[in-house]
């Protein structure tokens, strides 16, 4: 059975380290849906998000397999564990001025924000799982969408773990 | 005979001219660490990006600097230093091209889990990126065949880098390790720290000691099957677990095969040894295989070649995998019982506890009535030479005490078959990446390692003219290497390929232009000899055997000669072709 998994990897802070984890998931086949890195809480250390689709046991081969690189610390499987997930996109919608009345509507329900006002579209930013940034694009596509970017999901295990 | 070798140099009173912290070039600091680190022998080739460090080898004899003729040469020379010694292999090459030369040699050695150090120099920091002259971003290449690889940044990082690499390399799963200075690097001075204490890498550690319970847990299964069978690899030859196998086996009485990389791992002539196993194994290994209830694999992968389709593979057996590697366990067979560790550690812990296999009696004679029955076996002729007989006669006359090397395809497979290994380290040969070119250099770096030892190379007509130009280093070296061509005029491997598989469509296999080898090997001034029958393939060996320096030795043998037993691909593994019957 293939599911989505999310994956946290601590790694050192070093050049070339993002090449080897993500050519590591290329050249064995796995499939990454997302990644994010960034600083972690300890000086010299980097904490990469991934998100990727296969089976058991394709995620244990994962994890070993990051192991063996030697700038790898530590790997946790976030999604066997109750996690926090969010990720953030923006979205330049097309918004003639009949039509942004409506549009801050949506913006409202989804408690996202509209960050920036051109003459004729907004940028809206919104921040949540992966479910509620597909939701909001869903309602905002009719409007027209001009560009959208996403920041793909970090996460953390919830409570004091 | 020995080759030219130098003493080790490793007095104290030198090792105290190394320590001596110094302000030193990057380069000095480069010689100096691989002196620390107990390096005798190094394969090279100059370039621009590593004047430098060349600079500083001139005079230098603290160790000898081996000069290639090809980058290939020098990293399967390393590569076989390596395998035949234990010890960490190393190389040296320039940027750029010379670089990219060694990415072959790289994989091969990685795909074997040989530790290598690989050095490569690179061009001025600052022109880094620009597609500067010369330029590659060879640890970016070779990111995915290395284990672990530097791009040194700051001089002053060089001591701890070098002393990491070695340490990277032949620990854990061994591999090779790639070191990339920078010019500007290995010219710029700096205080020298020597680093000679252990090494503390927080993302690395490899796991050494088992888990005790799964350690019980085999012992148990041992007690309860019927049909056990060892699967050993080589990883038994690189932990140094041979003689803990053997006690394993004495205790156990459990039959053991042994994979290509296994060879030497375990004494062939051993009853309850029972050859190789896989798509051109024996065919008792491979039915026993098939009809185990317990097979223990130990430090070997599963790989392709040894498990043919997968589906269907040991469907009886109970999986049990020793492994340094855990990123193995489970990779391409549902494993039973996982042990994590050295395949050295685990079985000296489970000969402390390991009984007889007692209901494995039947099982026993099963498998000696399949010995009996389909040993290997070929057609022997008396006008043509047959290749399987060369490799009896190269055996027979050194009582399968020399090292072999080999190169790639049918000769390959019959030295495999035909040479009876009996210590371990005695067997080079390029096993997962399956590399030609990688016979004849490869013996060059086993010599080095063992100058008393005799080295005998199996190489195909083919593979032979991969790297032949490093037959200048034998000359001039005197590396006393008995070189023998297998001459069957064809890509032998493909053409039964072709044969077999694709219809007797030989599609450009022909090797029609190459060299008459015993010129070739004149005009490097290596001595040359060819045989064609019995009588002239006796005499021209011993005349090899008794001639001090390097030898090249062809025996043109018979062109349709095919390596059986053969499982083709996408059958299981008792689903062998036989040849002759
Ligand atoms: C570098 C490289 N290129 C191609 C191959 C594919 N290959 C495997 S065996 C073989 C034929 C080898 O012929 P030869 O060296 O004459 O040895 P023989 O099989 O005849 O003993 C070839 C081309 C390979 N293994 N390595």
């Amino acid at each position: 059975m293939t599911i989505k998994n999310t994956i946290a990897v601590l790694v050192n802070d070093h050049p070339g380290v993002l090449q080897r984890v993500s050519g590591l998931f290329g050249r064995r086949g796995f499939n990454i849906e997302s990644i994010t890195v960034g600083q972690s809480e300890e000086a010299g250390l980097s904490r990469m998000v991934i998100v990727t689709i296969g089976d058991e046991n394709n995620l244990e081969q994962i994890e070993k397999q990051l192991y063996k690189l030697v700038d790898v610390i530590k790997v946790i499987d976030l999604s066997s564990k109750p996690m926090v997930a969010r990720e953030l996109a923006m979205i330049k919608v097309k918004a003639e001025p009949p039509q942004r009345p409506e549009i801050m509507g949506v913006v409202e329900t989804f408690r996202a924000a509209v960050v920036d006002v051109g003459t004729t579209s907004l940028i809206v930013q919104v921040i949540g799982d992966t479910e509620k940034i597909d939701a909001m694009i869903e309602l905002l596509k009719p409007y027209g969408i001009r560009e959208l970017t996403r920041t793909g999901v970090t996460a953390m295990i919830r409570g004091n773990a | 005979m020995s080759a030219q070798i130098p003493e080790v140099r490793s007095t104290d009173e030198l090792r105290e001219k190394w320590m001596k912290p110094e302000v030193i070039t990057g380069s000095e600091i480069l010689l100096r660490s691989l002196l620390l680190e107990g390096v005798d022998c190094v394969f090279g080739y100059p370039g621009g990006a590593v004047l430098y460090i060349y600079d500083a080898m001139y005079g230098f004899e603290d160790f000898k600097h081996v000069l290639t003729r090809h980058e290939q040469g020098a990293i399967h020379a390393a590569d076989g230093y390596a395998r035949a010694s234990g010890k960490v292999g190393v190389c040296i090459a320039t940027s750029g091209p010379g670089a990219t030369n060694l990415v072959t040699g790289i994989a091969t050695a990685f795909m074997d889990s040989v530790p290598l150090v690989v050095i490569t120099g690179n061009v001025v920091s600052s022109l880094i990126g620009t597609d500067a002259f010369q330029e590659a971003d060879i640890t970016g290449i070779t990111m995915p065949i290395t284990k672990h690889s530097y791009l040194v940044r700051d001089v002053e990082d060089l001591p701890r880098i070098i002393h990491e690499a070695f340490h990277i390399a032949n620990t854990g799963r061994k591999g090779p390790v790639l070191i990339d200075i920078p010019k500007d690097i290995s010219a710029a001075q700096t205080l020298f720290v020597p680093q000679t204490g252990p090494v503390t890498m927080r993302g690395y550690n490899p796991k050494v000691l088992p888990n005790k319970i799964q350690l019980d847990k085999l012992t148990q299964a041992i007690a309860e099957a019927e049909r056990p069978f060892i699967l050993a690899g080589g990883g038994v030859v690189y932990s140094g677990g041979h003689e803990a196998l053997y006690e394993f086996v004495r205790k156990t009485e459990i039959p053991i095969t042994t994979t290509l990389l296994g060879l030497g791992g375990f004494p062939s002539g051993h009853e309850l040894w029972t050859g190789m196993p896989g798509m051109h194994g024996t065919y008792t290994s491979n039915l026993a295989i098939q009809q185990s209830d317990l097979l223990i694999c130990i430090g070997a992968r599963f790989d392709d070649r040894v498990t043919g389709k997968l589906d269907g593979f040991a469907p009886h057996a109970k999986i049990v995998h020793i492994d340094i590697d855990p990123a193995e366990i489970g990779k391409n067979v549902p494993t039973d019982i996982p042990i994590v560790g050295d395949v050295k550690a685990v079985l000296e812990l489970l000969n402390q506890d390991v009984k007889r296999a007692n209901r494995a009696d039947a099982w026993r004679a099963q498998i000696q009535q399949w010995k009996n029955e389909k040993p290997y076996s070929y057609k022997d002729s008396d006008t043509v030479l047959k290749p399987q007989w060369v490799v009896e006669l190269l055996d027979e006359t050194t009582k399968g005490g020399a090292i072999v090397t080999t190169d790639v395809g049918q000769h390959q497979m019959w030295a495999a078959q035909y040479y009876k290994f009996n210590q371990p380290r005695s067997w080079v040969t390029s096993g997962g990446l399956g590399t030609m070119g990688f016979g004849f250099p490869s013996a060059i770096g086993a010599q080095m390692a063992n100058p008393d030892r005799l080295v005998i190379s199996i190489n195909g007509d083919g593979g032979m003219q991969m790297c032949s130009q490093e037959l200048a280093i034998c000359a001039i070296n005197n590396i006393p290497v008995k070189i023998v061509i297998i001459n069957n005029q064809v890509l032998g491997m493909v053409r039964q390929w072709q044969e077999l598989i694709y219809d007797n469509r030989y599609s450009h296999i022909d090797l029609a232009g190459s060299p008459d080898f015993v010129k070739l090997a004149e005009a490097y001034g290596v001595k040359g000899l060819r045989a064609t029958n019995k009588e002239e393939a006796r005499r021209a060996w011993q005349e090899a055997l008794d001639t001090p320096g390097p030898v090249v030795v062809e025996f043109v043998v018979n062109k349709e000669e095919n390596v059986y037993p053969m499982v083709t691909q996408g059958s299981t593994i008792d689903q062998m072709l036989m040849g002759d019957e």
